[in-house]
């Protein structure tokens, strides 16, 4: 740390550990984000990083440890983060429309009792249009692609106005046009100067789009900017001995690519 | 007001209720939540009735309100300190308490002057012994149960589609599904006299599964579902009143299963045909 105080940080987990069934899932997590950055959470499968968001927004119980956000505890920052959980963690059979589900991310605005009124539909529209949704508000939500639930999810989180975005796979399994359009997403919030925070599996694309990295395993292997962070050392500390990963990535290592 | 008039009200205000409570305990995945409760209920009614020694309303409903809660705090503290899964949970539950009811109201049999007589009525439902005090029960359930729906429908939504999404945006998730199980009670409790312990969850499933294949948007499935619960509440106690051998539980279960099987199969949404129909086009 610089002379900064700590508190003054984006986002600050501090020794945090968590456990289901007295079985550590994250293990003294020390990650400190001082300013506004695009992040890739990345490491196998198992490894806590759905957790670690979740450890984040106070959706599972820290067994140690304390998180701020913003300086503040997350109770207190929640208007100012959105959560994009992963596509296949809800029912898309629910009776809902595009816009019923986008109008969601401006409840927690609204607070008890309010619904959404014309303000609120017309900022649900752009979202609807900024991830190349329009024309599709007044479908079924079951009647989507899987790219284009996918999309729906990330415009409820940009309907929340929020100035940190913590998103849970927003890639998996997504076409080539929904993976346009996220990556165009996120490189624009990143202009506005917000904290995009992404778990990530696809190893290839991190040196190309996101400026930091966490590589996690239980514990956190390394974090920081990734041009340091990613390297194959790095790597094979926290995928262990799974070498087709491993040749795969370091062969796509900036400045490593084979001819 | 004729004494058939009273009770076609009181059975449709009924339905009306479980209708709409009953579509958000289906999107919640509690549907099976209200069988397990209607079950419960029998320990602290047959309870009630060997305390109070003769049938009570208020002391009967009381007793079933507080078994109903025992209940559902037993089913949330297996959930807390066992790994059983949900549905191992439920039938437990179920089956120990309606065992336990069943066992006080044996002894019930023994009390003299006891001999069920009041207590059959909750068993199996009895609308036509509906009184003009009763309505004024069921009408208050009906506006509690609306009035509750309409304020928080947003918050219900959230919840029910995305529980996750739901908490980090700040909504109390927990506060919410026990405002739903009290919502679940107050159907349960208050329609024991009208369908009786084993066919009144029958009345927050059905019209809600039976709307379902009607319409994909949630306010629609609403109304739609509280339309759907008065209909058979007045067709049943029609049909019942008509036959008099029959009695009105059934007949109501069994007008709302004809509406279901119906629906299946024509329901523009997701009957079966329609759904044929676009497979083949």
């Amino acid at each position: 740390m610089t002379g900064k105080s700590a508190w003054s940080s984006v986002l600050d987990v501090h020794d945090a550990t968590v456990a289901y069934d007295r079985q550590p899932v994250l293990w003294d997590v020390d990650w400190t984000l001082s300013e506004p950055a695009l992040v890739a959470i990345v490491g196998p499968n198992g490894a806590g990083k759905s957790t670690l968001l979740k450890a984040i927004l106070g959706l599972v119980p820290l067994v140690t440890g304390e998180v701020r956000i913003f300086g503040e505890p997350i109770a207190e920052a929640r208007h100012r983060v959105a959560y994009v959980p992963q596509r296949e963690s809800v029912d898309w059979d629910f009776p809902a429309t595009v816009l019923d589900v986008v109008l969601m991310g401006t409840y927690g605005r609204l607070g008890w009792f309010r619904r959404p009124g014309r303000t609120e539909r017309q900022l649900a529209l752009r979202c609807l249009e900024e991830l190349g949704l329009q024309g599709l508000e007044h479908r079924q939500i079951g009647e989507l692609s899987g790219g284009q639930q996918q999309r729906l999810f990330l415009a409820r989180a940009l309907a929340q106005q929020a100035d940190m975005y913590l998103m849970d796979e927003p890639l998996a399994g997504v076409d080539a046009a929904t993976e346009r359009v996220v990556w165009n997403l996120l490189q624009q919030l990143r202009r506005q100067n917000r904290t995009i925070v992404v778990v990530h599996h696809d190893l290839r694309t991190v040196p190309e789009w996101f400026e930091q990295v966490v590589l996690l395993n239980t514990r956190i292997i390394a974090s920081g900017p990734t041009q340091q962070v990613f390297t194959p050392e790095n790597l094979q500390r926290t995928y262990g001995g799974r070498l087709v990963i491993l040749e795969e990535a370091g062969r796509l290592l900036p400045g490593q690519r084979q001819p | 007001m004729t004494h058939t008039q009273l009770v076609v009200l009181g059975t449709a205000l009924l339905g009306l209720a479980a209708g709409v409570v009953g579509v958000l305990a289906m999107l919640r995945r509690q549907a099976l939540l209200g069988d397990v409760l209607a079950h419960a209920t029998l320990p602290g009614l047959a309870l009630a009735f060997l305390l109070v020694g003769s049938k009570q309303i208020e002391a009967l409903l009381a007793g079933a309100v507080l078994s109903c809660m025992a209940a559902a705090v037993t089913v949330w503290a297996l959930d807390r300190w066992t790994r059983l899964k949900a549905d191992v949970r439920l039938g437990l539950v179920l089956s120990v308490f309606f065992g336990a009811g069943m066992a006080v109201l044996g002894r019930v049999q023994d009390v003299p002057g006891g001999g069920q007589a009041g207590l059959e009525a909750y068993l199996f439902g009895k609308p036509s012994a509906m009184l003009q005090r009763d309505l004024v029960w069921l009408s208050t359930l009906a506006s509690v149960c609306l009035l509750v729906v309409t304020l928080c429908y947003k918050e219900f939504q959230v919840v029910a589609f995305d529980a996750a999404f739901a908490r980090a945006q700040g909504w109390p998730v927990r506060f919410l599904d026990g405002l739903l199980l009290a919502l679940i009670i107050l159907v349960v409790v208050v329609g024991l006299p009208v369908v009786g312990v084993v066919m009144v969850s029958a009345m927050l499933i059905l019209p809600a599964a039976t709307a379902r294949f009607w319409t994909n948007r949630l306010p629609v499935l609403l109304l739609l579902s509280a339309w759907m619960g008065a209909a058979m509440g007045v067709a049943g106690t029609l049909i019942s009143a008509q036959a008099l051998e029959l009695p009105a539980g059934p007949t109501i279960i069994l007008s709302g299963s004809a509406l279901f099987v119906l629906s299946m199969l024509l329901g523009t949404k997701r009957g079966l045909l329609t759904r044929r129909n676009k497979a083949s086009r």
